[in-house]
């Protein structure tokens, strides 16, 4: 069955049953996020019957927290991802960036003051990472690579690895602290917002057609005149931003700033939601919803693992699988594209 | 200062670039007036395109100057020379394959309302444009990745076309298509020159090129070696050119009676 479907469409002439398997793969293949919602709720339906607590309002707050900061990674990534890049770095500013607000505020800072260095310096690790790509021609997946070590590894000596607490959290939590995430409510409302804006900066504003038309054709891009490395430029700085702004949010609701939060784990989580999400990886094509939809599954397969209380590795194994599955269909609706159907 | 008045929409003047070791122009001069239709023929890899990159601000020469309506010019961009009204049709086309024709078409030069992209407007003017031109698409709002090659160079035509230019550079915007869309594009450019318009146009079919040209320059080794209006043996006349050149680098720059 997944062969036929593979092999594409065949020259001898299609019966019934072909013909609708075939539309059914077709569908699959263009209604990338809406299949993505439908594997989402087949899911939650699986482990509410499994294991009734699925629908809890606690565990869906468990679940909305994982899947909140994921989610603000993811939509940094896929606008990096579309323009031809990637950004392996973020799980280090995720780490580093409430580090820098409370060493601010240590120093008389003010805590939004505290928030917004937190947020240029993480933009700056987004600017070097895109520095050396744009300009110094580096291949991202190794730039960032590099940056990662060097960021987690200085966060790790600024902070002799040891864990703080959180500003405002202790010992009483102010509606501050609130607001940036401790709020069980705070962290999906921010996440859903940034998903928001950027997708509507994709897909209805000349930026985000610019950001398509960068990652799709970089030569025509700039052939027709559009600053392709600026683009790019501002779209390494924006994700590393989220990557620290989502760090700060994680700070405040766990109320502890840990050294050795986020790293490479959040990173590929946020990656793996996007491949999921129908993003490839070769630039041109990925909306932000769907890498929320994609981390969301992550994010219930997870818990729903937990919840089961099997073996919490097997998450692993579904991961993998479901990254090798979601890879051969961005290729296919690439090779379907190409084909004109 | 001088008022000069001049009969060129573009001239250029001792255009030189090197690419590290390769010499893709050596010492370009050349010179379009207004209303009037270049040819601009020459082996492959003989300089066409990275002239026309030049001209349309996307790369700078290494030496060499550029001026439009007799004023010198230095491009700093592409968007820079389409403030001075050139527009291109590059041979790779620029077009991008997961947009719409319409977002194609208006790519870098969108319609917006506020800060967002007036989508109607653009596929209104987009269907209406290609309509006139007679270009025969399924709808604008396909992928540009599902059209024909002919239709791809259609869509960019109608992008440089669309736009108003004064200067229109061409590189082999013929290659792909059909013989009627071909001439289809060939009284497209006749219009155009009727109102004004100058255009340097690209091509190895030769043809064609006598056909809609009013003049026509050879590129050989990083020079204009031919310049001559378009007469009844222009095509004989160049292929003599190119062919002689074959002979003495297959032969030995004497030639060879064997
Ligand atoms: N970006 C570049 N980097 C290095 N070399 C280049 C570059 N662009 C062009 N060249 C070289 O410059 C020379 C001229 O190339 P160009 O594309 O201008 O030729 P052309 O006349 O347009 O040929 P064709 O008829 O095949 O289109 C070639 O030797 C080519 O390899
Ligand atoms: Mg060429």
């Amino acid at each position: 069955m997944a062969n036929e479907a593979l092999a594409g469409p065949p020259a001898a002439p299609p019966n019934g049953a072909l013909q609708t398997l075939q539309n059914f793969w077709r569908f699959i293949v263009q209604q990338r996020t809406l299949s993505v919602a439908l594997i989402a709720l087949v899911m939650v339906v699986y482990f509410q019957f499994s294991k009734s607590v699925f629908l809890s309002l606690g565990n869906l707050q468990t679940l909305a927290a994982y899947t909140a900061a994921t989610a603000i990674i993811a939509a940094g990534e896929v606008m990096l991802l579309i323009c031809g890049e990637i950004d392996l770095s973020v799980g280090s500013v995720f780490a580093m960036a409430p580090f820098v607000m409370y060493y601010a505020n240590q120093n008389g800072i003010p805590l939004l003051g505290g928030i917004i260095l937190a947020l240029l310096v993480s933009a700056a690790v987004g600017f070097i990472n895109g520095f050396v790509s744009v300009y110094l021609k580096v291949p991202s997946l190794i730039a960032t690579l590099g940056t990662q070590f060097l960021v987690s590894g200085a966060t790790l000596i600024a902070t002799n690895a040891t864990p703080v607490i959180t500003p405002d959290t202790f010992p009483k939590v102010t509606s501050f602290a609130q607001f940036f995430g401790n709020n069980p409510y705070s962290e999906i409302i921010w996440a859903v917002a940034i998903v928001l804006v950027m997708q509507v900066l994709l897909s209805l504003t000349p930026w985000g057609l610019r950001t398509v038309a960068t990652g799709g054709n970089p030569l025509g891009a700039s052939e027709v005149g559009i600053g392709t490395n600026r683009i790019k430029m501002v779209h390494f700085m924006v994700a590393s931003a989220l990557g620290g702004f989502a760090g700060i949010l994680e700070a405040y609701r766990i109320t502890s700033t840990d050294p050795l939060a986020g790293g490479t784990t959040i990173m590929f989580n946020a990656v793996a939601g996007a491949v999921i999400g129908g993003t490839a990886l070769n630039g041109g094509s990925g909306t932000v919803v769907g890498a929320l939809l994609g981390t969301i599954v992550l994010g219930i397969l997870q818990d729903g693992i937990t919840l089961i209380g099997i073996n919490a590795d097997y998450y692993y194994v579904v991961l993998g699988a479901a990254i090798l599955a979601a890879m051969i269909l961005n290729v296919r609706l690439q090779i379907l594209r190409k084909a004109g159907r | 200062m001088t008022t000069l008045t001049t009969t060129d929409a573009l001239r250029v003047t001792g255009i030189a670039k090197h690419f590290g070791p390769v010499t893709a122009l050596r010492d370009i001069n050349l010179h379009v007036g207004y209303g009037e239709v270049l040819g601009l023929v020459g082996d492959n890899g003989a300089g066409k395109s990275t002239l026309i990159k030049i001209l349309t601000g996307f790369q700078p020469p290494d030496a060499g100057t550029i001026a439009i309506n007799g004023v010198d010019v230095k491009l700093r961009s592409v968007e820079h020379a389409r403030e001075l009204g050139i527009e291109t049709v590059y041979q790779d086309l620029a077009l991008v394959n997961e947009l719409s024709v319409y977002h194609n078409m208006f790519l870098k030069r969108e319609v917006r309302i506020g800060p967002f992209l007036n989508n109607a407007v653009m596929r209104k003017q987009a269907r209406e444009y290609l309509d006139q031109m007679g270009v025969r698409i399924p709808s604008v709002d396909v992928e540009v990745a599902k059209l024909s090659g002919g239709q791809r160079q259609a869509i960019a035509i109608a992008r440089a076309v669309s736009s108003n230019a004064k200067i229109l550079l061409l590189d082999e915007p013929l290659a792909a298509m059909g013989a009627k869309e071909g001439a289809q594009i060939l009284d497209l450019i006749r219009r155009l020159k009727a109102q004004g318009v100058s255009v340097i146009m690209i091509g190895h079919n030769y043809a064609q090129v006598v056909e809609v040209c009013d003049r026509i320059n050879l590129l050989q080794r990083g020079e204009i070696t031919f310049d001559k209006p378009v007469g009844p043996n222009s095509m004989e006349e160049i292929t003599d050119i190119i062919m002689q050149e074959y002979r003495a680098s297959k032969f030995g720059p004497t030639p060879a009676s064997a």
